[in-house]
């Protein structure tokens, strides 16, 4: 393939938007790290590969935090290779792939692979690591087998701990290994298996629904247990306006917390359970107009430091089930950035804080992501048209699956191009392998 | 009846006005007459209506000494049941044979799910056999919204689905209360509008109860939920009901009180302490009984749960009307059936 590993690339035409600021500028790459940063770049290298920019932002890659990538075990509905295809497609050049596989990212040795799995990707794959064993809740996992690998995170995914002392312990163990644990927040008790949101929805169409407050103890929880063991925690996907104001009060209070949220969670609200298809099941449940409100609001004002996708494909076998037998999850890679300049009222420098350097710090990833577009720096980057316009088609995904839920939706903004430590990966919108 | 379009039914209403064929039956082929029964709300005041006229002409049929019409000869109807209903399923059968249609039975417990087929391949595999209607039961509230857009030809009717909805029994519980109000000669023209209902007991997981709401508040009915706050649905926004957690306040007012069946289990998820205290604050034992207005009905949609939602003897008293209930399934579902399938035969020729 010609554009891969070329010696040189030029991006050319484009806003080069970090977080250093904004300004017109052509970006020269050369092995894979950035040469040269300027207007009009004129002198380059026989043979460089020129990707045209005009209209359009230069950003480094972005950076999610929660995708599952559903390999090892589920491999029928996504694999490493197809997942970090959808990511490049979405404009991501790293993400961090959840643990909850068959088996667990519990060991060494699962790490080993995924991390393998991904080195030939084309996205830069990186792995949560379970905090218990089997994401059971039992006992904890070899964390410090797993950092050794380069694991920064550590969560127990869907399953959240429930048992506050275990928790406690996780958060004292992993302090010593400069590691962040994160919680899907989720009292399992409360939510008593719910299948959506409480309220007036669940009542009218005969689902047993969770309360927003399931969510909002074990938060409170953790929130006590950071204060008490001095433990960084990230929150993932938090969904209602008591959590993200439970945020606001515990950073205003010094703790060492971040949060992140879903695009699904400020664009759809569990009115859309009543069409009955369970491509809108999704854990946490979609919530409320109030809190969508409230999402949206604590996206403009920065109370929340990351827009994550939650991306969980599943095939259309497991979503034709009934409602409360489908699997949660829905597809976030392809359509995550879209749907932010889309739905948000906040400009693309913040939507790119969200989406790039602000989950990149998280994810301790700033030596190669996230961080300025600037000279001697990795090549990670992606050229966003923002203005371009397009219909989300299922069939024309990247995924293995089909799980959109915006099907039909028109959205505004659009990956053009990613760059991978100097490679195209994609190019014109399509991917290149 | 409801969403999507009437491709599929062929109801060309040419009925000649005699004996069992009145006009009513003609407006089987009104557009309105959609091509499926999955909510109650689909149909709404008119549409609830039109099936109790078309009703009174099915209990006649049933009334003859050879109760059987050839409306749906040709067509055939499937009976789709997740979830045991011997109950529902001989009601739905019973309609479709008396209408001259072929009927085939699922059950899921001789059916191929257990060898891991989905529920969509079910539907489908059904669907290529040739079929006219599926009568769908399940578990899961809104698998009869689902196989709706999985089928292209047949309709669909809601058998009853989770705790969500169950319209075939609101038609009959509507219809009940109206031939009881003839029959009784409490009204000359039967009609619900300005009835006090009292709907009593685990509303929460009760399809029956969130079809009945709809239903009674359609044709005016004023309904009152009775039942301690775990029995009642998280939220109650948007629902056309009064809330009360004391019985015997209610019953002196009413003209109808509709008991819930109250399964057992829900002890085991702490929404109650016991079936005793049940019994005690929210059963219809003798003595609430006779709190009730001279006239007032006494419904149950079944199977009962003798001496706890309902005292033994209060089943079996004048006012109550629950065998009428399920004696009036069968001639509803007929007049559901031929509303959605009816070719148009004259039913006088029997």
């Amino acid at each position: 393939m010609p554009l891969r590993n070329p010696s040189a690339v030029v991006i050319r035409g484009g806003t080069v938007i970090d977080s250093t600021g904004s300004r017109s500028a052509d970006v020269l790459i050369q092995e894979g790290v950035i040469a040269t940063v300027g207007s009009k770049i004129t002198s380059v290298p026989a043979g460089t590969v020129v990707l045209e920019a005009s209209g359009c932002v230069v950003a480094p890659g972005l950076v999610d935090l929660h995708a599952h990538l559903r390999e090892p075990g589920r491999e029928e509905a996504e694999t490493v290779a197809s997942g970090a295809r959808a990511a490049a497609l979405g404009g991501y050049t790293a993400l961090v792939a959840m643990p909850n596989t068959e088996p667990t990212i519990d060991s060494a040795a699962v790490v080993g692979q995924v991390l393998d799995l991904g080195a030939e990707s084309c996205c830069d794959v990186r792995v949560a690591g379970a905090i218990t064993v089997g994401r059971e809740g039992r006992l904890l996992a070899p964390m410090a087998e797993m950092a050794s690998l380069g694991v920064k995170l550590f969560t127990d995914d869907g399953s959240g701990v429930q048992d506050a002392r275990l928790m406690r312990r996780a958060l004292e163990y992993a302090s010593a290994l400069g590691v962040t644990l994160a919680q899907h927040c989720e009292d399992a008790s409360l939510a008593g298996g719910g299948h959506m949101h409480e309220g007036e929805w669940s009542s009218r169409l005969g689902i047993p629904g969770q309360p927003a407050e399931a969510e909002e103890l074990m938060l409170m929880r953790d929130l006590a247990l950071a204060r008490l063991t001095g433990a960084r925690v990230h929150f993932l996907h938090l969904s209602t306006a008591g959590s993200l104001a439970m945020i606001r009060g515990a950073k205003a209070s010094g703790l060492a917390v971040t949060a992140e949220v879903a695009p699904h969670h400020f664009t759809l609200t569990d009115a859309e359970v009543a069409s009955y298809d369970p491509v809108f099941k999704v854990n946490p449940p979609l919530r409320s107009d109030a809190d969508v409100a409230a999402v949206k609001a604590a996206l403009a004002d920065g109370v929340v430091d990351a827009i994550a996708t939650d991306h969980a494909p599943h095939t259309q076998e497991a979503k034709e089930a009934p409602f409360d037998e489908a699997p949660p999850g829905m597809l976030g890679l392809e359509t995550a950035l879209a749907l932010a300049l889309t739905e948000l009222d906040v400009p693309v420098e913040k939507i790119l804080a969200l989406m790039c350097w602000q989950p990149a710090a998280i994810a301790g990833l700033t030596a190669e992501h996230g961080g300025p577009v600037a000279v001697g720096r990795p090549a990670n980057l992606c050229v966003i048209d923002p203005a371009a316009k397009w219909v989300v088609d299922p069939t024309a995904l990247a995924s293995r699956s089909r799980n959109t839920p915006y099907a039909g939706r028109s959205l505004v903004g659009k990956v053009r191009h990613t760059v991978l430590r100097g490679e195209p990966v994609v190019v014109e919108g399509e991917a290149q392998r | 009846m409801t969403v999507g379009t009437t491709t599929g039914t062929s109801a060309t209403g040419t009925t000649t006005g005699s004996a069992g064929a009145p006009s009513t039956i003609a407006q089987a082929d009104q557009p309105r007459a959609g091509r499926h029964l999955l909510s109650i709300a689909d149909l709404g005041a008119e549409g609830i209506d039109e099936v109790m006229k078309l009703t009174d002409s099915f209990v006649e049929v049933s009334s003859r000494s050879i109760p059987k019409v050839p409306a749906l000869r040709g067509k055939t109807v499937v009976s789709l049941f997740f979830e045991d209903s011997t109950r529902t399923r001989l009601s739905f059968e019973t309609a479709a044979r008396r209408l001259s249609a072929d009927v085939m039975t699922f059950s899921s417990s001789s059916s191929s799910l257990k060898k891991g087929e989905s529920l969509r391949d079910t539907v489908q595999t059904i669907e290529a056999m040739g079929i006219d209607a599926v009568v769908v039961r399940h578990g899961g509230s809104g698998v009869p919204w689902q196989v709706s857009r999985w089928v292209h030809g047949p309709s669909v009717i809601n058998a009853g689905d989770g705790w969500h909805e169950h319209p075939t029994q609101a038609l009959l519980d509507c219809y009940t209360i109206r031939q009881q109000q003839r029959a009784r000669g409490i009204k000359s023209v039967p009609t619900l509008q300005g009835l006090r209902i009292a709907i009593v007991g685990d509303v929460r997981h009760s399809r029956v109860a969130r079809s009945d709401v709809i239903a009674f508040a359609a044709l005016g009915a004023h309904v009152t939920l009775v039942a301690p706050p775990t029995l009642l649905p998280a939220s109650l926004v948007g629902w056309p009901v009064d809330v009360s957690h004391d019985l015997e306040s209610v019953l002196p007012k009413l003209d109808v009180v509709y008991l819930l069946r109250l399964q057992k289990e829900r002890m085991i998820e702490a929404l109650l302490p016991s079936l005793r205290e049940y019994t005690a604050t929210y059963g219809l034992t003798r003595q609430r009984a006779d709190l009730l207005p001279e006239g007032a009905l006494i419904m149950h949609p079944g199977p009962v749960n003798r001496g706890v939602e309902i005292a033994a003897e209060v089943a079996d008293l004048p006012a109550s009307v629950i065998t009428n209930q399920v004696a009036n399934g069968v001639a509803v579902r007929m007049a559901v059936l031929y509303l959605l399938l009816g070719s148009g035969v004259d039913l006088a020729a029997a």
